[in-house]
C-alpha cells in the first residue's frame, strides 16, 4: 500500500501556528484533574467478588466457623494450607461440634488466590476477603496463621444460619 | 584598612559572586523539580509531591541519591578527558553570568559582578564553550551512543550558534552597544526589544533550544535512539554535573533572553523604570529579574513537553536553510530602516 504525503499548506509548512495550538493544549491540561490516585493512601475501589487474602470468619455469636474438615487443605492446589486439628472446648454455645482448628497455617508464600477453599468449605468458614498487599521480609513472615487469619476475616453475618441449631 | 576603595571593591566582587552562586545553585535544582512536576500536570499526573510539602525537598533527596551512587569509571574511556568534561560543560554557564545585570543598583553596588562593555561577544564566546565539554565526553567515553551522541551535538551547535549571533545584531544596532547594562537602560527608556524585533526574538529563542539542547532539538541525547547521548556512560555525580549544567546553560539562556529582549531587571513603569536610587526599588529589581527569568525557564518547560523532536535532517535543514537567510534578512530590513530614519 501507498500512503500519500499529505500537501502541506504555507500555513502549515511555516510550523509556527501549529506549535502554538500545540502549546495551547498543554497548557489547558495544566490545569486539568489528575488521574493520579495516591496509592498507600488512596485506595483503589475493589469490585464486590474480589479475591484477596483467605481468611477465617466468626459467625455472630464470635464462634469459630472452621471445624478442621481439611477439606481446603486437600483442595488447596498449591498447598499452602495447612490445618491441624483439635478437640473444640465444650462451652454450651459450641456444645455439639467436636472439632476445630488448633493452628490453621495458609502460607502466602504459596497461594495462588484461586479460590477453591472458599469453594469446597462446607461450614462456610474461609472467604477470600479484599485484603490484597500482602508482603514480608522473610518466606516465615508470608505464612499466616490462626490468630491472624481469624483477625483478618472478622465476623460474617450467616446467611444460612447452618450453626443455628447445632 | 576597609575604607580603602581597592579592597572594598574586591569585597564587593566576592559578595556579588557569592550572590550569583547561591541564586544558580537554588534556581538550577528547583527548576529541575518544576520540570518534573509541569511535566506531570502537561500529562495530568500529579508528580514528585512526596518529600517535604508538595516534593519542595525532591531536589535534596536527588542530590543525595547522585551523591551516594558509585562512581564509575569504566576501563574504556579516556580517564582524563572523561573527567574533565562534566566540569567543561557546567563552568561556562557560570562565567556567563559574570556578564549579565541581575538587578539595577543597591545602594552603591552595581548589580553585575563585570560591567564588561564586550558583554554579549563574551557571552556567545563562552557559550559555545559548552560544545567542548560534550564533545569530549562523547568522545573520551569510547562507546558508540556516546560518540554519535557528541557528534550531533558538535554539528548542531556549530550550526545553531551562527543564528544565534546573526539575530542578535539587529539588538545591537538598535541598542548601541554590546554592554548588557546598557542594552538593558536603553529598554527602559524606549520599551522591551521583544516589541521591535519580535522575529529576532524567535530565532534567537529557538537557537537556544538547540544550544541547550533542549526539545525540539534534544538530538545529543535522544533516548530512543541513543540511550542518552553522550552522557550514557556517566554515573553518580558526574552524571549529576551533566545534568546540573544542562539546567545551569537553561538558566544562563533565560537571563539573556530577558536581558536582550524582556528589559531586564525593570518594568514599564516608575519608579522601576529607571536605575534604582532607594534601596528598595533595587531589591525589587532584583526580584523582577529573577521572576522574569523563571517564566521564561517555564516557557523552556512548557515547549518541552509540547512540541516532538525534529528529526536530524529537518533540524539541520532549519537551521541553515530557514533561520540563518532570515536572519541575515532581518539584519538588512532593520539596517534599512535604521538609515531611512536618520536621513529623513
Amino acid at each position: 500500500m501507498i500512503v500519500k504525503r499529505p500537501k502541506l499548506s504555507f500555513w502549515d509548512r511555516i510550523y509556527v501556528p501549529q506549535i502554538l495550538m500545540g502549546l495551547w493544549t498543554t497548557l489547558k491540561h495544566i490545569p486539568r484533574k489528575k488521574f493520579t490516585r495516591q496509592y498507600p493512601e488512596e485506595k483503589p475501589p475493589l469490585p464486590e467478588r474480589y479475591r484477596g487474602v483467605p481468611t477465617l470468619v466468626r459467625d455472630p455469636e464470635q464462634r469459630v466457623k472452621c471445624v478442621a474438615c481439611q477439606l481446603c487443605e486437600f483442595v488447596c492446589p498449591p498447598r499452602a494450607i495447612r490445618v491441624i486439628p483439635g478437640v473444640r472446648a465444650e462451652t454450651p454455645s459450641e456444645a455439639k461440634v467436636e472439632k476445630e482448628p488448633e493452628d490453621f497455617i495458609i502460607d502466602m508464600g504459596r497461594c495462588i488466590y484461586c479460590g477453591l477453599c472458599e469453594e469446597a468449605c462446607p461450614e462456610e468458614a474461609i472467604f477470600l476477603k479484599k485484603h490484597y498487599a500482602m508482603a514480608g521480609y522473610s518466606r516465615e513472615h508470608m505464612v499466616l496463621h490462626k490468630d491472624k487469619l481469624l483477625e483478618m476475616g472478622g465476623i460474617r453475618a450467616d446467611r444460612i444460619g447452618k450453626w443455628k441449631n447445632k | 584598612m576597609w575604607s580603602d576603595p581597592v579592597i572594598l571593591e574586591w569585597i564587593l566582587i566576592g559578595v556579588k559572586i557569592l550572590v550569583i552562586f547561591g541564586l544558580v545553585l537554588t534556581i538550577v535544582p528547583y527548576t529541575v523539580l518544576a520540570e518534573r512536576r509541569i511535566c506531570a500536570w502537561i500529562q495530568d499526573r500529579v508528580g514528585p509531591n512526596r518529600v517535604g510539602f508538595q516534593g519542595l525537598l525532591q531536589p535534596i533527596a536527588d542530590g543525595l541519591k547522585l551523591m551516594l551512587k558509585e562512581d564509575m569509571l569504566p576501563n574504556h574511556v579516556h580517564k582524563v578527558l572523561f573527567t574533565l568534561a562534566p566540569a567543561l560543560v557546567f563552568m561556562p554557564s557560570l562565567m556567563i553570568l559574570a556578564v549579565i545585570p541581575w538587578g539595577s543598583t543597591i545602594g552603591p553596588m552595581k548589580c553585575v559582578v563585570s560591567d564588561m562593555n564586550a558583554g554579549m561577544l563574551f557571552a556567545l564566546a563562552l557559550a559555545s564553550f559548552t560544545v567542548y565539554g560534550i564533545a569530549l565526553a562523547g568522545w573520551s567515553s569510547n562507546s558508540k551512543y556516546a560518540f554519535l551522541g557528541g557528534v550531533r551535538s558538535v554539528a548542531q551547535m556549530i550550526s545553531y550558534e551562527i543564528c544565534l549571533g546573526l539575530s542578535l545584531i539587529p539588538i545591537f544596532m538598535q541598542a548601541g552597544s554590546l554592554n548588557l547594562g546598557t542594552i538593558v537602560g536603553y529598554q527602559t527608556q524606549h520599551g522591551w526589544l521583544i516589541l521591535y524585533h519580535p522575529l529576532a526574538c524567535f530565532i534567537f529563542v529557538t537557537s537556544l533550544f538547540a544550544e541547550c539542547n533542549r526539545t525540539p532539538f534534544d538530538l545529543p541525547e535522544a533516548e530512543q535512539e541513543l540511550v542518552s547521548g553522550y552522557h550514557t556512560e556517566y554515573s553518580s555525580l558526574k552524571f549529576g554535573l551533566f545534568y546540573l549544567g544542562e539546567y545551569a546553560n537553561m538558566l544562563v539562556a533565560s537571563a539573556l533572553v530577558t536581558t536582550l529582549f524582556l528589559g531586564g531587571w525593570s518594568l514599564p513603569f516608575a519608579p522601576f523604570n529607571a536605575p534604582a536610587t532607594r534601596v528598595w526599588v533595587g531589591l525589587i529589581h532584583v526580584m523582577v529579574f529573577v521572576a522574569k527569568v523563571c517564566s521564561v525557564l517555564f516557557f523552556f518547560i512548557w515547549v518541552r513537553w509540547t512540541v516532538p523532536r525534529f528529526r536530524y535532517d529537518q533540524l539541520m535543514g532549519l537551521g541553515w536553510k530557514v533561520f540563518f537567510p532570515l536572519a541575515l534578512v532581518n539584519i538588512l530590513v532593520v539596517a534599512v530602516i535604521m538609515a531611512c530614519k536618520a536621513n529623513l
